[in-house]
């Protein structure tokens, strides 16, 4: 099933993730959410907890789960979803190389 | 509420194609297609990305296995059009030009049938510059 996948050790990946919000731009700032908000809430629910980690035994939130691309972004989804408070998160693209990626978006609504 | 997710895959192919059709005289096609409509054709580097949704299966943490997806895409599209003139070499394209906007149209028509999961949309890229996408509305459907 997972073939070279799942040799014992592991592998790794450079791992891309592009998050999208949609939302009205602030009437102020012309800004749907501050860009520096953004990069914090990243840093603090995704780099943290995933850079450089062992995705099987390391991230608490993937326990029991197979660390596919399909479930890392729907944990990076579920940390983020409840963080970003302006705006709505739009779609979780991760990328875990060029020609593979995993797309979230929100149940009913349209991608 | 919950997470709607999709897995998406890219593939390449280069092709030949000439946009040309017996529709306009010699003049228009000139002037509709420019360099594009140059008798002996011309190629490009096409990427295709192929977006399939479904659950996540628990016990395997995939939507559909790739080596499945790949198989399949290998042998619905890559074969038939890596290193081939698409106007003479594709059945559909003898009587259709074969823009990018109507290659995504039959690639997703070759590709609806995946049994594993469901056919999102299909987006293919010409160049750098430009890329098409088709996710099986009828409004973008050729008549």
């Amino acid at each position: 099933m997972f073939g070279k996948c799942n040799n014992p050790h592991g592998h790794g990946h450079n791992y891309r993730l592009e998050v999208t919000v949609a939302g009205e731009p602030d009437p102020v700032t012309g800004m749907v959410l501050d860009l520096k908000e953004l990069k914090e809430i990243l840093q603090r629910e995704v780099m943290q907890r995933m850079d450089h980690r062992f995705l099987n035994y390391e991230v608490a939130e993937l326990k029991g789960k197979i660390p596919t691309c399909e479930n890392i972004a729907q944990v990076i989804w579920e940390l983020l979803d409840p963080k970003i408070k302006q705006g709505r998160l739009h779609r979780v693209r991760l990328y875990e190389s060029a020609d593979l990626f995993a797309d979230c978006y929100r149940n009913g609504a349209a991608g | 509420m919950g997470v709607r997710i999709e897995l998406g895959r890219r593939y390449r192919f280069a092709a030949s194609h000439r946009l040309h059709t017996d529709r306009l005289s010699e003049e228009e096609n000139a002037r509709v297609f420019g360099k594009c409509a140059n008798p002996y054709g011309h190629g490009h580097n096409y990427v295709l990305e192929v977006s399939v949704s479904g659950n996540v299966d628990p016990a395997t943490g995939m939507i559909a296995n790739l080596a499945e997806l790949d198989r399949f895409v290998e042998r619905e599209v890559i074969e038939e059009f890596d290193h081939h003139s698409l106007n003479e070499d594709v059945a559909a394209f003898r009587d259709v030009v074969p823009t990018t906007e109507n290659l995504c149209i039959e690639i997703f028509e070759r590709l609806k049938s995946f049994p594993r999961a469901k056919l999102e949309r299909v987006r293919v890229q010409e160049t750098a510059n430009n890329s098409f996408e088709y996710d099986g509305n009828q409004k973008g459907k050729r008549t």
